[in-house]
């Protein structure tokens, strides 16, 4: 009895003991966690902003050998090769999401459901392959055009899983109000359902536009890349990413360099995307 | 009468929020204490800081509580629920697990691993609990793939195997059927030799049926408190009286 | 626009031809049922043009270019074997460093950290998973292949050298500069799916163990159990994400297709090779070659995130029945 006392007692002690180690080191996995993190944002910045000036956002790229110049060209690629992503992404994003929460709750719906997720998890430079053979194969040569459609079909499972999760937000009384008032189902959806589920809606799309902002491996063989100024959709265009790729991998410091600093600017516009969103989204819902 | 729990001045808090206020009470050992009131009264609050679960979720005590005359607020929580167990409103089996294991799995948190040992506990707390001529030849089968009675019954199987002085029973009836509720009932009739009771319940028959003490809750406070057949003939207080007659709550 | 008509028999025509009553109703469901079937067909044409795609190539070489170690493109012979070697080496061995951080930031964020401090941690473990492929590819570059070359490959070498894992010129680029990169960008995944799902058991489950005696510790392994297949997908789908990765590895791991046990030596993965070799592809064999290896890695990574979508969505519904 006392012998079993003394092994209940060392098991207590044990096992508190145990616990602590325990949830200790899940705390120092969360610090563990955050280190890269600060690394990288410490390393893009300290070394971004040295670059950092007007002539970046303004400015042509230099030549090798001189050094200066901007990326005003690749800037503005980004822009409207998320542009052509977000005008494909956007509205099949936003229309399959109402679908599946409307009227998905079939067994076409759940493969929808299924292949959406599915398509989250392809990698982006397969869509860069299909965007290829798709695109730029019958067109004859690289174009923005490829580029953002390869980017608007990785934006589509965001918007898509967002809008449906938003709309499944709204409450089922609000719905009955609107169709209790003869309005029909449509009308409801839209002018009610989808009016509330706005703001979310708008998280999903920004989300899908950021992460369209930073990709590189579908843009690697369809926009391509351009050292000069272009705004047309049917030829090669420059964008942020695949100039930090090509220059991190260049022997040329100056170009190096330049790539820490187009990463900055990378990352603030990618700030700066969800900054406006979060100003539209809070200017339309001031009330709440 | 002889005192379980004894507590004194008890505050507890939400946040900022109180929602308890100065509650005193002496639990009667080996006795069934029920304790009624309207929802939101803080009864559940007050059978939580009895086990100190109060704080899982984030809440404060302030106050003293005795058990056997030691202040459990200042005792290891840990080594105070294996003394004073618990059954929830809705029944909570570990679906990963077999009825068995469930059974020993208080066992198993306490260090005791020798099979020997632990076979004849769960047979004995299954019978206890009414529960093993039903599942005698499915102890493997897993502790969610029976019925939410018999879940209730193995849910009380396990407290009662970790060999606890005080059982709190958090309204351990409201999600079950007649029958389960009888069954239940009977339970705490048999337990309560062994066992010093606390039960939380809404339903004032099952009150006045098991229990020998009652305790009546309102809007965090002790309203009356005395034995179950006093409180249901001849209550002392116009607001008990109110609710045991069904006027309000 | 809601459907009204005066005219009897046309009101019978359109009823047997639009089954809903009204018309506007009817176009709302149609339209969006359109752009839902065009994500279907999305996923099919995917499909077949890699297939078409890569016609030339699986003529060429069949069943050889998966079991074939050589990738000689002076040669026209292109055998995959080394390519998938290092793409599955690379992300398992990444899995391996990331699981257990994972699921110690999960349950972390879901069982221990105080409600004023999980939103931040959150909040940066997702903002981990927001850094764009390239700036990580910059930072490998720059930062961590570096420091791989000057101290933790010597350190290897001079330790643990007598193992074959750890030989070979310390040259910073190859496998374990990889598989570092790999494992900080699974990380996140992994950690926000496992959380959820750990958040997904109930709070009942906790309770359970907590007034049996348990301890913290004790009661979180309860939930851990439960949470099992939940885990299991989450895990799956941070496989999927690596296998995929293609910037970042490209930029460390030395692009080279090579079978070697040393994790100092260079690899290449299946995307790294499309990422770099494609727009040298100048024959159309090679091309149909690179375009093989993208449908390879297409069935993987469909596969795999099928499986692990099953595995979380099994776990959201076994807590909605009970």
């Amino acid at each position: 009895m006392e012998n079993d006392m003394k092994k209940s007692n060392l098991f207590y002690y044990r096992k508190k003991i145990t616990s602590f180690i325990m949830m200790s080191l899940t705390f120092i996995a969360a610090l563990a966690a955050i280190i890269p993190l600060v690394l990288i944002f410490y390393y893009t910045i300290s070394k971004g902003i040295t670059y950092l000036n007007i002539d970046f956002f303004v400015a042509m790229p230099k030549p090798v050998g001189e050094s200066g110049g901007g990326m005003a060209n690749a800037i503005v690629g980004t822009l409207i090769l998320i542009g052509i992503g977000g005008a494909i992404g956007i509205p099949v994003g936003i229309m399959t999401g109402t679908y599946l929460s409307e009227f998905g709750n079939n067994k076409f719906g759940y493969i929808v459901r299924f292949l959406t997720d599915v398509l989250s998890g392809i990698p982006s430079i397969v869509v860069g392959v299909v965007a290829y053979t798709m695109v730029v194969v019958p067109m004859k040569h690289f174009s923005a055009l490829a580029g953002g459609i390869a980017l608007g079909i990785l934006m589509i499972p965001t918007i898509t899983r967002t809008t449906e999760e938003m709309i499944k937000l709204v409450p089922h009384s609000l719905r009955e109000a609107g169709l209790a008032l003869g309005i029909p189902k449509w009308k409801t959806t839209l002018s009610i359902v989808l009016k509330t589920a706005w703001k979310g809606i708008a998280t999903g799309v920004l989300l899908g536009l950021s992460r369209a902002a930073g990709e590189t491996a579908p843009l690697l063989f369809t926009a391509l890349g351009n050292r000069f100024w272009s705004t047309s959709i049917g030829q090669p265009i420059a964008s942020l990413t695949v100039y930090i790729y090509d220059y991190a991998k260049s022997p040329f410091e100056d170009w190096n360099q330049q790539a820490w600093t187009a990463a900055l600017v990378l990352i603030l516009l990618i700030s700066l995307l969800s900054l406006l969103f979060r100003i539209i989204t809070r200017s339309k819902y001031k009330t709440n | 009468m002889e005192i379980k729990i004894s507590v004194k001045n008890l505050e507890a808090f939400y946040g900022k929020n109180k929602v308890l206020h100065n509650i005193s009470i002496d639990i009667p050992k080996n006795k069934v204490l029920a304790i009624i009131g309207p929802s939101g009264c803080g009864k559940s609050t007050f059978i939580r800081c009895l086990n100190r679960m109060h704080e899982v979720v984030g809440g404060s005590i302030k106050g003293e509580i005795l058990l056997d005359g030691e202040d459990l607020t200042k005792t290891d929580p840990v080594l105070l629920r294996k003394r004073v167990g618990m059954v929830f409103q809705k029944p909570n089996p570990f679906p990963s697990m077999s009825i068995f294991d469930n059974v020993a799995a208080g066992l198993k948190l306490n260090g005791v691993r020798n099979k020997k040992l632990i076979t004849p506990i769960v047979e004995k707390c299954l019978k206890q609990s009414a529960l093993w001529d039903e599942v005698k030849d499915q102890l493997d089968k897993s502790g969610a793939n029976i019925s939410g009675g018999q879940q209730q019954r193995l849910c009380i199987a396990r407290t009662l195997a970790v060999d606890p002085e005080v059982i709190l029973m958090d309204e351990p009836a409201s999600a079950l059927d007649p029958i389960s509720t009888t069954k239940i009932e009977d339970l705490i009739f048999q337990l309560k030799k062994d066992y010093t009771i606390v039960i939380v319940t809404h339903n004032m028959q099952q009150a006045a049926r098991v229990s020998d003490y009652t305790a009546f809750f309102y809007m965090g406070e002790i309203i009356e408190f005395d034995e179950t057949n006093k409180i249901f003939i001849s209550p002392s207080n116009k607001q008990t009286e109110d609710y045991v007659r069904g006027r309000f709550g | 626009m809601s459907y009204s008509v005066s005219k009897k028999e046309k009101n019978n025509f359109l009823k047997r031809f639009f089954p809903s009553n009204n018309l506007g109703d009817f176009i709302f469901e149609r339209l969006t049922w359109l752009f839902a079937l065009s994500v279907f067909l999305l996923v099919i044409l995917m499909g077949y043009e890699m297939y078409e795609g890569s016609k030339i190539s699986m003529q060429k070489f069949g069943f050889d270019f998966l079991v074939n170690s050589e990738w000689d493109p002076v040669q026209e012979i292109y055998g995959a074997l080394p390519i998938i070697y290092g793409t599955i080496v690379s992300s398992l061995l990444a899995l391996i460093i990331a699981l257990p951080f994972s699921i110690g930031v999960a349950v972390y964020l879901a069982e221990v950290a105080p409600p004023w401090l999980e939103k931040p941690l959150s909040f940066l473990v997702e903002l981990l998973a927001g850094i764009p492929s390239v700036i990580y590819g910059l930072w490998g570059i720059f930062v961590l292949v570096p420091w791989i070359r000057t101290d933790v490959e010597p350190y290897l070498s001079d330790k643990l050298g007598f193992l074959p894992f750890f030989r070979g010129a310390p040259y910073g680029f190859g496998l374990l500069a990889a598989v570092l990169i790999l494992t900080i960008m699974v990380l996140p995944i992994i950690t926000s799916i496992t959380r959820d799902v750990l958040k997904s058991v109930p709070r009942s489950q906790r309770e359970a163990a907590l007034a049996l005696g348990a301890t913290k510790w004790q009661s979180t392994i309860i939930v851990l159990k439960d949470a099992k297949s939940g885990i299991l997908g989450a895990t799956m789908l941070g496989f999927g994400r690596a296998i995929g990765e293609t910037m970042a590895v490209t930029m460390v791991i030395g692009n080279r297709a090579l079978i070697s046990p040393s994790l100092f030596d260079p690899s290449y993965t299946m995307a790294s090779v499309i990422a770099n070799e494609f727009t040298e592809a100048t024959s159309e064999m090679y091309l149909s070659a690179l375009i093989q290896l993208a449908l390879v890695l297409f069935v993987i990574t469909i596969f795999v995130n099928a499986l692990a979508r099953l595995l979380v969505w099994s776990m959201d519904r076994k807590w909605k029945t009970t």
